[in-house]
């Protein structure tokens, strides 16, 4: 796999929030986002995710643009905004299965998959009554429910105590010594050890 | 192609398991249609001629009013909570996805109103002919209301209340198809024949049912990119 974004440029109103970004992701590698409030990270993600065109320059994902590859994209990828993506009034088992029928993966073991996010136990409670990170963890479930090369990360850790922070490192690094790659934003300092971790100010 | 099909049945079965656990919230169209029809008579008095002649108007507007009062929240969840963005980037074809969505939308909130209305048009007064005619205009004019209304819903998505917005843009649309309905029913309670008018709507809701979904998946991507 491989991630290249080329030439990016990104205006919003008339704020420029960047020009001539020139990146690559490669397997193996983490990629830091960073930079003050409203600075463009998010949107960064969102270019790269696909879900917001460039102003001008493109996103390569195996040598294709996004446009050309967008299913095979979207299969090898997973995304996780600072909105949850969790419907409220499902149950933490419900939400799983749709977010997997969603991403076509309909093969899943629901219940070792709340117990690798910490959930165990909660599988029939409705989502409405889970603390915030509780919620960031059901949405975590997605990273591991899934198998994919890619993780899209905005904000990962808002939310989470530290136990929920150690077990997002503990994913990320898992993901990426068997080979898959990590582009993040975060406004935290990321600590992952024995990782290569790139970062990009914005 | 069998997975896909089950996850589009899973889909398909969370949309109406989500409105069954916000049956408040679904059942409100119903409830408001139905007071207008129940508290008309009373405040216009008990003619029985002045209540057939109107009976067509009152119903068709009561079910236009219900529907637009609850387009504000078709995509509202699904945009704050994020499952907008899972499903824009879904394998599954966006379109898709807005077909199932549409297709529970229509019968979490429409069928209701279409099952309680011959009741109301009795109630009413109308003519055994002219009720079967009022069930058809609401069976063809129905998904017009909701499939037009749903683009100016998607449209306006990022705005955080679009209840007014969206009655502004729409109400104009909504016309034709009010002219068209309640003119079928008129039509036979007077003798003559819905087949002209029944056509229009027809094809009203051909047109929407083919045309719409793209604007609405277009309106969509333009949603979730903000």
């Amino acid at each position: 796999m491989s991630l290249q974004l080329k030439n990016l440029h990104c205006y919003r109103g008339h704020r420029t929030l960047f020009t001539n970004l020139d990146i690559s992701v490669e397997p193996g590698r983490v990629l830091v986002v960073a930079g003050k409030n409203g600075c463009g990270k998010s949107t960064l993600l969102k270019i790269i995710s696909g879900l917001r065109q460039a102003d001008e320059g493109e996103v390569f994902w195996n040598g294709l643009s996004l446009q050309e590859n967008a299913t095979e994209f979207e299969q090898q990828m997973i995304w996780l905004s600072h909105r949850n993506g969790l419907n409220e009034s499902l149950t933490a088992k419900e939400n799983i299965q749709y977010s997997t029928s969603l991403a076509n993966y309909t093969d899943v073991n629901i219940s070792s998959i709340l117990e690798r996010v910490g959930l165990k136990g909660y599988a029939n409670t409705p989502v409405r009554q889970f603390s915030a990170g509780m919620k960031r963890r059901l949405a975590m479930s997605r990273l591991v429910s899934k198998p994919a090369k890619l993780w899209l990360l905005d904000e990962p850790q808002s939310a989470l105590d530290k136990a929920g922070i150690r077990l997002l490192d503990e994913l990320i690094i898992e993901h990426v010594t068997q080979g898959g790659a990590v582009v993040m934003s975060s406004h935290h300092d990321v600590s992952l050890t024995n990782i290569t971790v790139d970062t990009l100010t914005l | 192609m069998n997975s896909t099909l089950q996850s589009l049945y899973f889909l398909a079965i969370r949309e109406c398991l989500t409105a069954f656990r916000n049956r408040h919230e679904a059942l409100s169209p119903l409830i408001f249609f139905s007071l207008v029809c129940v508290l008309f008579p009373l405040g216009v008095g008990a003619s029985a001629d002045l209540l057939r002649t109107i009976a067509p108007g009152i119903i068709w507007v009561a079910a236009l009013l219900a529907i637009l009062m609850s387009l504000g929240t078709l995509f509202r969840h699904e945009y704050e909570q994020g499952t907008l963005e899972l499903m824009v980037l879904s394998e599954h074809p966006l379109i898709v996805l807005v077909v199932i969505k549409l297709v529970a939308y229509w019968l979490i909130t429409a069928l209701p109103l279409i099952v309680v209305a011959p009741f109301m048009a009795y109630g009413l007064g109308l003519t055994a002919d002219a009720q079967g005619v009022l069930l058809l205009t609401l069976l063809l004019g129905t998904p017009v209301l909701i499939l037009v209304g749903a683009i100016a819903s998607t449209l306006t998505l990022v705005i955080p209340q679009n209840g007014m917005l969206l009655a502004l843009l729409v109400l104009p649309l909504y016309v034709p198809v009010l002219i068209f309905a309640t003119s079928a029913v008129n039509t036979v309670m007077m003798g003559g024949s819905a087949a002209g008018a029944l056509y229009i709507l027809a094809a009203l809701c051909v047109l929407s049912v083919t045309l719409s979904p793209l604007a609405i998946v277009a309106a969509l991507k333009i949603g979730v990119s903000q």
